[in-house]
C-alpha cells in the first residue's frame, strides 16, 4: 500500500525551535546554528512547492551519475581514505542498488575482481591491495560483493581464511578487535557477525561470551557505546542492536529503553537524526538510528505487539533529507553546508530507504518517483541480494577450520 | 639537496625515488588489478611514499630509514593502519625510545588528526608498552578543550583512569565542564562512569547525585543530559522511578508551576508506568495521567514523536488491563 505523505508546514516547524532558557552555551549556539539553516531551505521549500508540486524531489539521475564516475575515479582528495577502499565501493554499489541501477557485468566483474586484490592471504580483507585484514575492511568487501551477487563475487571470498581471520580478533570476552593488535570497540563486533552469518561460517565457539559483551555496552541513556562505559552513540547502537539480532539475543537488552533513546535523537526542527543527545543533525544518522526502528518492530512482534505505523517521524525524516541532504550536482550530505561525499550519500540514501517502507507498506514524501529500494536493516543491503547469497553460501556447508585454531 | 619534482609544498619533499640513499630498494606500485575501480588519483608524493613502503613491507625491512619512511606514509593518510601497525613493529625491533614515540603521537593527535582511531590507538599501545599514563589526562584535556565531546578522547581518557585507577579529580574535571556547558553529554556520562567505578550509587552517593542533578534541571529544565543522568540515577534506587519522593516532589513542583519541559511529561509518564506495572492504584501516577500526558505529548509538547507517544499510551493501557485481569483471577 503507498501513501503520499503531506509536508510539515512551516508553522508547525517554526514552533520547534530550539529554547535555550536564557542559559547559551556551545551546545545551544551550534545548535540554534544549524537550524538556521535547515529552516533557511524548508522556508524554502515551502514557496517553491506553491509553484511545483512535485518537490521535494530525489535528484536520482544526478546522483547515479555521481556515483558511477566516482566507482571508477576518485580525486586525489579522496588519499584520505585510501585504506577504506572496500568501503568505497560498498557504498557506492549498494546506492546504486538502492536507485534501482543495474551494473553492467564486465563492470560487476571488475569490481569483484578488485575486491579479491584486497583479500589477505592470511583471511579477511583490508583497505586496499597489500593492505592488513580488517574487520571494517572485510564487512565493506563482503557487503559489495553480496551486492553484485554473481557466482564470480561470491567465490571471491575464501570463506576457510576468512573464519581464521576472525578467530585472530575474537577477544576472550567475547569482543572483537578491529584487526590484529587493533582496537577493541563494537563495530568489530558487528562486522565479524555480519560477515560471518552472510558466508554461513558463524559457529557458536566463536561466538561465545559476545552477546553479554554487547548488552554491557548498553549505557543508562538506553543507547549502546562503543565499549562499555562510554557514551551512547548512533553507530554504535547500529552494531550492538543489529549484532545481538544476528545472535538471536535481541531481546536480552532493555529494548523500551533503547527504544526511548533512540526516538529521542530526531530533531523536532530538523527532523533528521542526531547520534548522540545534545549533538548535531547528521544525514548518515538517518541510517544508524532510523534502523533501529524495523530491527525494534521485529522484536516487539515476536512478543506479540504489531506496531502499526513507524514509531517515529518518517514524513520529517524524509523531509530533511529530500530537501537538506542533497547536492545539486548529485550525492548527498550531512547537512546544509558541508560537502558531498560518498559515505553520506549512501547512508543518507540508506535512511532514506527506511523511511520510505514500512512492512509492506511505502510511504513517500513527494512524487511517488522517488521512492528507491528496501534495504535489510541488519546488514543495510538489499533483502533480495541478502536471500540470495545466503542461499548460495548455505549450499556451500561448513568451511573447514571450525575450530579454535590459531594455525598460521 | 635535490629539489622534488613534485608541485609546491610547504616543505620541499624529495621523492624517494630520487634519494641516493635509498637507491638499493625497488619500489613496488600498487597492485590494484587490470581495470581501475574506485581509483585515487594519488599526488606524485603519495604515489612515490607507498610504493617505497610496499617494497619495505614485503622484504620486511626494519631500519631507521624504514622508520622515516612510516612517518611519511602516516601523514600522507593517518588512516592507513598498516602503516601504523609496521611503524609499531620497527619500534620494537630497534628498541626505540618510546618517549620520543609519544611526543611525536601527541602532536599528530592535538594539532593534525583528533578524530582519527588509528593515532589514538597508537598512543595507547605506547602507553601499555611503557606502563605510563601520567601524560594522558593532560593530554585527553588538552583535545577535550577544544571540542569537549570528543568520543576517542573520552574513550581513552575512560580507558586510562580505568586501567591505572585514576578516578581521582575526575568528577571536579566534570563539574567544570558542566558548568562551560550544561548541555555536554559526555560530561555527564563520564560522571555516570566515575560514580560506578568508584563508589557505586550508595543510598548516599544516589541521594547527592540527585540532588546535582535536580539542581542542574532547575536552571535548564529543557536539558535531556540532566533528564536522562537522572534516569540513571534512578535505576540504581530501589525503590525504582516513582519513589523517590525527593524527585517526584520536584516534578511536581515544576509541572505545577506550569513547566510542560517534554522530558518533564516523559518522566511523570515513566513514573505512572510503573506504578500500574506493580498494580498499585496510585491517586496521581496512573493510568490517566499517563494517556492524559501522552495526548499532551504527541499533540503538543513532543509532536515530532507522536506516534511513539501514542504507543507509549497503548502499553500503560495493556499493562493496566494486564494487572486488572490478573487481579481479577486471583479474586
Amino acid at each position: 500500500m503507498a501513501k503520499t505523505l503531506p509536508l510539515r508546514t512551516i508553522e508547525e516547524i517554526k514552533k520547534q525551535r530550539f529554547k535555550d532558557e536564557g542559559v547559551v552555551t556551545i551546545t545551544s549556539v551550534e545548535q540554534s546554528e544549524v537550524e538556521e539553516a535547515v529552516y533557511k531551505k524548508l522556508y524554502d521549500l515551502s514557496l517553491r512547492i506553491k509553484v511545483n508540486p512535485n518537490l521535494p524531489e530525489l535528484l536520482q539521475e544526478s546522483h547515479k551519475c555521481y556515483l558511477l564516475d566516482c566507482l571508477i575515479y576518485l580525486s586525489s582528495g579522496y588519499q584520505s581514505l585510501d585504506a577504506s577502499r572496500p568501503w568505497l565501493c560498498y557504498w557506492i554499489l549498494h546506492a546504486l542498488a538502492l536507485l534501482g541501477i543495474k551494473i553492467e557485468e564486465k563492470l560487476k566483474s571488475a569490481v569483484a575482481k578488485f575486491l579479491g586484490k584486497c583479500q589477505s592471504p592470511d583471511g579477511g580483507f583490508g583497505g586496499g591491495p597489500g593492505h592488513l585484514p580488517h574487520l571494517a575492511a572485510t564487512y565493506a568487501a563482503v557487503n559489495a560483493l553480496v551486492t553484485l551477487g554473481t557466482e564470480e563475487a561470491y567465490n571471491i571470498i575464501n570463506r576457510d581464511k576468512l573464519l581464521q581471520f576472525l578467530w585472530s580478533v575474537r577477544q576472550p570476552d567475547g569482543s572483537f578487535c578491529m584487526h590484529r593488535d587493533g582496537e577493541i570497540d563494537i563495530r568489530g563486533v558487528y562486522c565479524a557477525l555480519a560477515v560471518a552469518s552472510l558466508t554461513n561460517i558463524l559457529s557458536e565457539e566463536l561466538v561465545r561470551g559476545t552477546f553479554q559483551w554487547i548488552v554491557s555496552c548498553q549505557t543508562y541513556e538506553g543507547g549502546f557505546s562503543g565499549c562499555p562505559g562510554m557514551e551512547a552513540h548512533g553507530g554504535y547502537a547500529f552494531c550492538g542492536l543489529s549484532a545481538l539480532i544476528i545472535l538471536g539475543k535481541g531481546h536480552l537488552c532493555d529494548l523500551q529503553a533503547l527504544l526511548r533513546w533512540t526516538v529521542n535523537r530526531q530533531m523536532r526542527l530538523e527532523g533528521g537524526f542526531q547520534g548522540r543527545t545534545n549533538k548535531l543533525v547528521d544525514g548518515c544518522y538517518s541510517f544508524w538510528q532510523g534502523a533501529a526502528f524495523p530491527l525494534i518492530y521485529t522484536l516487539l512482534a515476536e512478543d506479540g505487539t504489531q506496531v502499526k505505523d513507524h514509531l517515529f517521524d518518517e514524513r520529517a525524516l524524509q523531509e530533511y533529507i529530500l530537501t537538506c541532504c542533497q547536492h545539486p550536482h548529485g550525492g548527498l550530505l550531512d547537512k546544509p553546508g558541508k560537502h558531498r561525499d560518498i559515505y553520506h550519500t549512501s547512508y543518507t540514501l540508506s535512511g532514506l530507504s527506511v523511511a520510505q517502507h514500512f512492512m509492506n507498506d511505502v510511504h513517500i514524501l513527494g512524487d511517488e518517483e522517488n521512492e528507491v529500494e528496501c534495504t535489510h536493516p541488519v546488514y543495510n543491503i538489499r533483502p533480495d541480494h541478502v536471500r540470495k547469497a545466503m542461499l548460495y553460501f548455505s549450499n556451500l556447508g561448513a568451511p573447514n577450520n571450525h575450530s579454535n585454531s590459531n594455525s598460521t | 639537496m635535490a629539489e622534488s619534482s613534485s608541485d609546491e609544498s610547504e616543505t620541499t619533499f624529495q621523492l624517494y625515488k630520487d634519494r641516493k640513499e635509498w637507491k638499493d630498494v625497488v619500489p613496488v606500485p600498487q597492485d590494484d588489478g587490470e581495470q581501475p575501480i574506485v581509483a585515487i588519483d594519488y599526488t606524485e608524493q603519495f604515489k612515490d611514499v607507498f610504493d617505497y613502503f610496499r617494497a619495505v613491507l614485503q622484504s620486511g625491512e626494519k631500519s631507521e630509514r624504514a622508520l622515516e619512511l612510516t612517518k611519511d606514509a602516516a601523514a600522507l593518510n593517518p588512516a592507513n593502519y598498516t602503516v601504523w601497525q609496521y611503524r609499531r613493529e620497527i619500534l620494537k625491533a630497534l628498541n626505540k625510545d618510546l618517549n620520543e614515540e609519544m611526543d611525536f603521537i601527541e602532536k599528530i593527535i592535538v594539532y593534525n588528526q583528533p578524530k582519527n582511531y588509528q593515532v589514538w590507538h597508537h598512543r595507547k599501545v605506547i602507553v601499555e608498552w611503557l606502563q605510563e599514563a601520567s601524560k594522558e589526562k593532560y593530554l585527553t584535556e588538552t583535545v577535550l578543550a577544544k571540542d569537549a565531546k570528543n568520543y576517542h578522547a573520552w574513550q581513552h581518557r575512560q580507558w586510562i583512569i580505568k586501567t591505572f585507577n585514576l578516578y581521582e579529580g575526575e568528577l571536579e574535571y566534570i563539574d567544570s565542564l558542566i558548568s562551560d556547558d550544561i548541555r555536554n553529554n559526555s560530561a555527564w556520562n563520564q560522571r555516570y562512569f566515575v560514580v560506578m567505578g568508584t563508589t557505586g550509587f550508595t543510598e548516599e552517593v544516589l541521594d547527592r547525585e540527585i540532588d546535582y542533578t535536580l539542581s542542574s534541571i532547575k536552571v535548564v529544565t529543557e536539558n535531556e543530559s540532566a533528564w536522562n543522568y537522572l534516569r540513571g540515577v534512578l535505576l540504581h534506587d530501589k525503590c525504582g522511578l516513582s519513589r523517590n519522593k525527593k524527585v517526584t516532589d520536584f516534578c511536581q513542583d515544576l509541572y505545577n508551576s506550569g513547566n510542560r519541559s517534554p522530558f518533564l511529561l516523559a518522566l511523570i509518564v515513566d513514573m505512572c508506568s510503573e506504578q500500574v506495572s506493580q498494580g498499585n492504584k496510585d491517586p496521581l501516577y496512573n493510568l490517566e495521567m499517563a494517556k492524559t500526558l501522552c495526548k499532551e505529548l504527541a499533540e503538543k509538547y513532543d509532536t515530532v514523536r507522536a506516534k511513539y507517544w501514542e504507543y507509549i499510551a497503548e502499553t500503560v493501557d495493556k499493562k493496566s488491563n494486564k494487572e486488572d485481569s490478573q487481579v481479577d483471577a486471583e479474586q
